[in-house]
């Protein structure tokens, strides 16, 4: 396509001014996790001698093992577990087609809008009642609950694109319905099942509301609940908390740039189907 | 039809009639197995509908009977009617949240929706150069991030000595500079700064993808017509990524009724409820006063203010599938 050399200027300007508006933000937050802690440094000033130590003592002082290990948990909770119910739950309504099919895919998808907010006073009690409140299934539990009308319209946008031809050669071949779904459909399915499970692994790290009303333990929290309590507890030392805000997301931009690909498009297709 | 076979042939009977039972256990057994695989396939969506019901919809109908009732949480609670709901609409700290969060609109969805159609119709004709490529990395760094950083990063930056006052003073405006999160004039403008430095990379990056998929075509037959860019855009680019404008709106419009995690870490609402919103309300309410019927009300508003801003987009935008 022909461009025009001062489109072409123009274009590059505003992308790369856009560039620097988003990393500008954590550089100034890396600057400033250098300077000596308890200063109230200014700008974007490097500092005369780099506290590289901040980080040290950030790390400790946050107990991040403790931390890290409780996000992983949490994961192991959520991402496994709901994946597996709104595959089935997806072929289910998307490719078997049960009689109320449509009924109960209705009903999943009048939960797609709510703001977690909006239940989470019932949310406590019912965690209370169960004795599950400062535990990490109170974290657990819910998600499971709230990502199925996301995760069960995903998976069963992916099954109705499957050509039904495919289970009745299955089915030809004396195959039952567990076998059609673990040797034909899940095999099948594993950009669809790889995408979400980024999805939910991100929106689990991040998840911020619950394990601040749920948990009060920040190391039985998700990072970003953990990072919340780290605000609390080191809000007045600027260069502290801006070290250990760098490293409560820094997995997260490890794991952006390790999976980078599939991270973009899903997110757009995430945004696309929601 | 067996009936009239039976009558046309009376001498073969027998056989049509063991043909016909035949043929009727089969359809039988064919309908057993059809209606066992419909229980089969139901028993699949249990585990889902199972969490959904149990922690969603479950609590969702506690927040409505909540709403009906006078509790603090621990003792008795006294049945009051719609009182809750009268006395939202009386307390004008309660009604300024809602108007707050509809004010957070402008900043999380229509700067970052129009800032993004912009960027993207400009460069939407090297959309596939290496620049392109390395700005879809940089710019969903905002999305990865959990928002509880993007509000620590943020706070820092828009401090009294933080670099957007530093910046400012070097171009001198220094007397514009102040605490912009702690002025009750600029901080809800500021926490909407944060939500469309948030938001900007997603829409952008949707639009452009949009873009895309146009055919160029289009564009060398308008420029023929003698259409200028302005044209190009608005009879073009414009009609043309409709259904990704819609998804724009409505994921960052959710996201600016719904925002917690950036005010919660910001301002905590303040100064003076300027940036208080009905997601913090709530938990305020609910767990500080412990006023969980009054909670439980405007968490009903909320959902309701949520689906009558969200559902018009939805339909708008779907309308030419």
């Amino acid at each position: 396509m022909i461009v025009s050399r001062r489109e072409r200027w123009l274009g590059h300007a505003l992308l790369i001014l856009l560039m620097a508006v988003t990393v500008v933000p954590f550089v100034s937050l890396f600057v400033t996790a250098l300077h000596q802690p308890g200063t109230y440094p200014s700008g974007l000033a490097w500092p005369e001698t780099p506290y590289w130590s901040n980080f040290v003592d950030a790390f400790q002082a946050a107990d991040m093992w403790a931390l890290l290990w409780s996000s992983f948990l949490i994961e192991l909770g959520v991402v496994p577990a709901a994946l597996l119910i709104a595959t089935l739950a997806g072929f289910s309504l998307g490719h078997l087609r049960p009689p109320g099919h449509r009924w109960i895919f209705l009903g999943f998808v009048l939960g797609l809008t709510l703001p977690f907010q909006a239940i989470i006073v019932p949310l406590y009690y019912q965690m209370r009642d169960l004795q599950l409140l400062n535990t990490r299934w109170a974290i657990i539990l819910p998600l499971l609950g709230l990502y199925m009308p996301f995760a069960v319209m995903w998976m069963r946008a992916h099954f109705v694109t499957m050509p039904p031809d495919l289970s009745e050669a299955a089915r030809i071949d004396g195959a039952n319905t567990w076998n059609l779904f673990t040797r034909v459909h899940v095999p099948l399915s594993r950009p669809a099942l790889s995408s979400l499970g980024i999805l939910m692994f991100l929106w689990t790290w991040n998840q911020f509301l619950l394990a601040v009303v749920l948990v009060d333990d920040p190391k039985n929290r998700t990072m970003a609940g953990a990072l919340g309590a780290f605000q609390g507890q080191w809000g007045t030392d600027i260069p502290l908390l801006c070290a250990g805000s760098l490293l409560i997301l820094t997995p997260t931009l490890i794991v952006f740039l390790a999976f980078q690909r599939q991270f973009v498009s899903a997110l757009m297709q995430g945004a696309l189907k929601g | 039809m067996n009936a009239t076979r039976t009558t046309a042939a009376p001498g073969r009977r027998e056989v049509v009639a063991t043909a016909s039972t035949s043929l009727e256990a089969r359809r039988r057994a064919l309908k057993a197995r059809r209606l066992r695989r419909g229980w089969a396939a139901l028993g699949l969506v249990v585990p889902a509908a199972f969490f959904y019901v149990v922690f969603v919809l479950r609590p969702l109908a506690l927040t409505v009977q909540y709403s009906l009732y006078d509790w603090n949480g621990v003792g008795a609670s006294t049945f009051v009617g719609v009182d809750n709901y009268t006395r939202l609409v009386e307390q004008p700290e309660l009604l300024g949240s809602t108007v707050n969060a509809l004010e957070l609109i402008i900043y999380f969805s229509f700067v970052p929706v129009i800032l993004g159609l912009l960027t993207a119709a400009t460069i939407r004709k090297f959309a596939a150069s290496r620049l392109a490529l390395a700005a879809r990395t940089v710019l969903f760094l905002p999305q990865v991030i959990p928002l509880v950083a993007a509000g620590i990063m943020w706070t820092w930056l828009l401090a009294t000595d933080g670099l957007v006052n530093e910046l400012m003073r070097m171009l001198g405006l220094g007397s514009v500079t102040r605490a912009w999160l702690g002025d009750t004039s600029t901080a809800l403008g500021a926490v909407g700064v944060i939500g469309a430095w948030v938001a900007l990379g997603l829409c952008l990056l949707l639009l452009l993808s949009g873009m895309t998929k146009i055919d160029p075509a289009l564009y060398e037959a308008a420029r023929i017509d003698g259409a200028g860019a302005v044209r190009e855009f608005f009879a073009i680019t414009l009609p043309s990524v409709r259904q990704e404008i819609g998804v724009c709106v409505t994921v960052t419009v959710i996201a600016a009724l719904a925002a917690f995690d950036i005010v919660y870490i910001s301002t905590q609402g303040g100064p003076a409820n300027s940036t208080l919103v009905p997601g913090l309300e709530i938990y305020y309410l609910g767990f500080f006063s412990r006023e969980v019927g009054q909670a439980s009300a405007l968490a009903v508003v909320f959902m309701v203010l949520v689906l009558a801003v969200v559902l018009p987009i939805q339909r708008l935008t779907k309308e030419e599938d």
